[in-house]
């Protein structure tokens, strides 16, 4: 069993998290037209890295989506940082 | 050299001197008419089906490992057609087809038991559900039953038919043709064929680029040089997006572990494949008699070729629950393989966004079972350069057109 950092909660049971996403996308203004391409590049899309990864992930107790740096190979976490500046 | 009864026979009798090598371990030419990268059953199987149905043709298979050391070499072997949608039964079923004849096509025993599978359902609310896939599999004409409790039990007695079960067993979704198959002997098959009809493969080989010419790929960069190709397809698994990364190309592929678990050897106790979503596990026996098990997907991206243990323990708590008979059973052995996952559970086939380098991949955790069929159908996009009717919808272009196959969500795949 692998324990995570929630940058809220402190080290936790691993099943206690959810994979989100790979951190870095910037939802396409809806407002405005969007391309096909450009919105199933954000949907769906990703580098998939072996190695050093960056992403979003959500502590499911407290609901905090926040940024995992790992490394997807030997699978160690290096650092969890809050999506907020300030996460009071 | 072909085998046969009588070959057996005979060695037995010379103390099996007379076996030569299955395949020849040739130095890369310079340059050839097609270069496969990935050595798995989708790479040799595509190799054969380009010597045997497109030739002649160059064609060389490069792999950086050995063959089938990759998911292939590590499946749970289970073979089925029972999807939802028109589209994968067309799919899935050719493979079912082609493995039907395999073992004699091949001249090479694939060991391939229809043996049947079931998938139990655990309530009304399943049962109904299940009546839904029933009728969607055969609209899509293949075959499949809805069998209530008395006929799940007559088949496979050891499951929990317990009222008071954690899931109380309400009946199964049948497919009689489904089955297993050794997985090695696949890949060494396909991999023997087309070695025989003149296909170079290349082992201990890592592709580490592509040579791109004028915004064309025209070959591959190895460990062992540069091999030039008049077209490149990509059968890598879990490491397509890695690969991919090197010709420029971004996919909608996570990688994850996918875990499996075999048992000492037991006398014959399950015929058939069994498998219960609600318990998050499935199981069959090999010839053997050890008890091949296997559940869902790792929660955690990974590319360590090993697995986590929360799933561990889900799959086997779920398999004792589900055949409670096994709880004092010993696991020989457990491991883990990187499956390349598609939002929509389904594969994808074609052309990559590249001119000249075209995909076999996506098939995540259930792409044993496709061998045959991405063998045939990956061969005639690369002959072509076009697409099979079958093929078709598993472009790339679906998921900016928006025609996804989700079979995640329809099928509700396990593997
Ligand atoms: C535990 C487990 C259980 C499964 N159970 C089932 C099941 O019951 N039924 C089913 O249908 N499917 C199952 N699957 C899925 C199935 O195994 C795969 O979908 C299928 O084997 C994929 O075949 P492939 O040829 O595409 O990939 P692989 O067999 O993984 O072959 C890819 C090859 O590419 C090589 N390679 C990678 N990168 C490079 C490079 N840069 N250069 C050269 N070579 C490279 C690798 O070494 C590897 O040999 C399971 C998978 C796992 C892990
Ligand atoms: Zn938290």
């Amino acid at each position: 069993m692998q324990r995570f950092t929630c940058p809220f909660c402190g080290l936790r049971d691993e099943r206690e998290f959810s994979f989100a996403g790979e951190s870095g996308k910037t939802r396409p203004d809806t407002a405005a037209e969007v391309s096909d391409a450009d919105w199933s590049a954000y949907l769906f899309t990703g580098t998939n890295p072996r190695g050093r990864t960056d992403e979003i992930w959500v502590h499911t107790p407290c609901q905090e989506y926040f940024r995992m740096i790992r490394d997807t190979v030997t699978m160690e976490v290096l650092e969890t940082v809050p999506l907020r500046r300030d996460p009071s | 050299m072909t085998y046969s009864a009588f070959r057996l026979f005979r060695e037995g009798l010379r103390g099996q001197r007379g076996w030569t090598q299955a395949w020849r371990s040739p130095d890369p030419a310079a340059e050839y008419d097609i270069v496969i990268v990935g050595g798995g059953g989708h790479g040799l199987a595509t190799a054969y089906y380009l010597a045997k149905r497109h030739g002649p043709l160059r064609v060389a298979v490069v792999e950086k490992g050995w063959l089938g050391g990759g998911n292939t070499g590590r499946n749970t072997t289970v073979i089925r057609s029972n999807y939802f949608f028109p589209e994968s039964t067309a799919l899935y079923d050719l493979s079912v087809q082609l493995y039907e004849g395999l073992s004699r096509e091949l001249n090479y025993n694939i060991m391939f038991s229809q043996r049947g599978m079931l998938v139990t359902c655990h309530s009304e609310a399943e049962m109904e559900m299940g009546a839904r896939t029933v009728n969607a599999i055969r609209l899509n004409g293949t075959d499949a039953d809805l069998l209530g409790t008395a006929q799940v039990r007559a088949l496979a007695p050891i499951l929990n038919f317990s009222p008071d079960a954690r899931y109380p067993i309400h009946g199964a979704i049948w497919q009689g043709r489904a089955g297993t198959a050794r997985h090695d002997a696949v890949a060494w098959g396909y991999a023997r064929a087309a070695d025989s009809l003149g296909v170079d493969i290349i082992q201990n080989c890592e592709v580490t680029g592509f040579v791109v010419e004028g915004g064309t790929c025209k070959g591959v960069e190895t460990t062992r040089g540069t091999i030039r190709a008049g077209r490149v397809g990509m059968a890598v698994a879990g490491h397509s997006s890695a690969l991919g990364t090197r010709a420029g190309i971004a996919l909608p592929i996570q990688s994850y572990a996918l875990q499996a678990f075999v048992t000492e050897p037991v006398k014959p106790i399950i015929d058939q494949v069994a498998f219960s979503p609600a318990y998050g596990a499935y199981f069959s026996q090999s010839d053997r008699g050890g008890l091949v098990i296997g559940g869902g997907l790792d929660r955690v991206p990974s590319y360590g070729q090993r697995g986590n243990t929360p799933l561990h323990d889900e799959v086997l708590g779920g398999l004792v629950d589900f055949a409670p008979i096994l709880a004092r059973t010993k696991l020989l052995r457990h491991w883990a393989g990187i499956v390349d996952v598609t939002p929509d559970s389904s594969p994808i086939l074609g052309a990559s966004g590249l001119p000249g380098l075209f995909l076999n991949c996506g098939w995540g955790t259930g792409g044993f079972k496709a061998i045959p069929a991405g063998g045939y159908l990956f061969a005639h996009i690369l002959a072509e350069g076009a697409h099979h009717d079958i093929s078709r919808p598993f472009d790339l272009d679906r998921f900016v057109t928006g025609r996804l196959i989700d079979e995640g969500a329809a099928a509700g795949i396990a593997h």
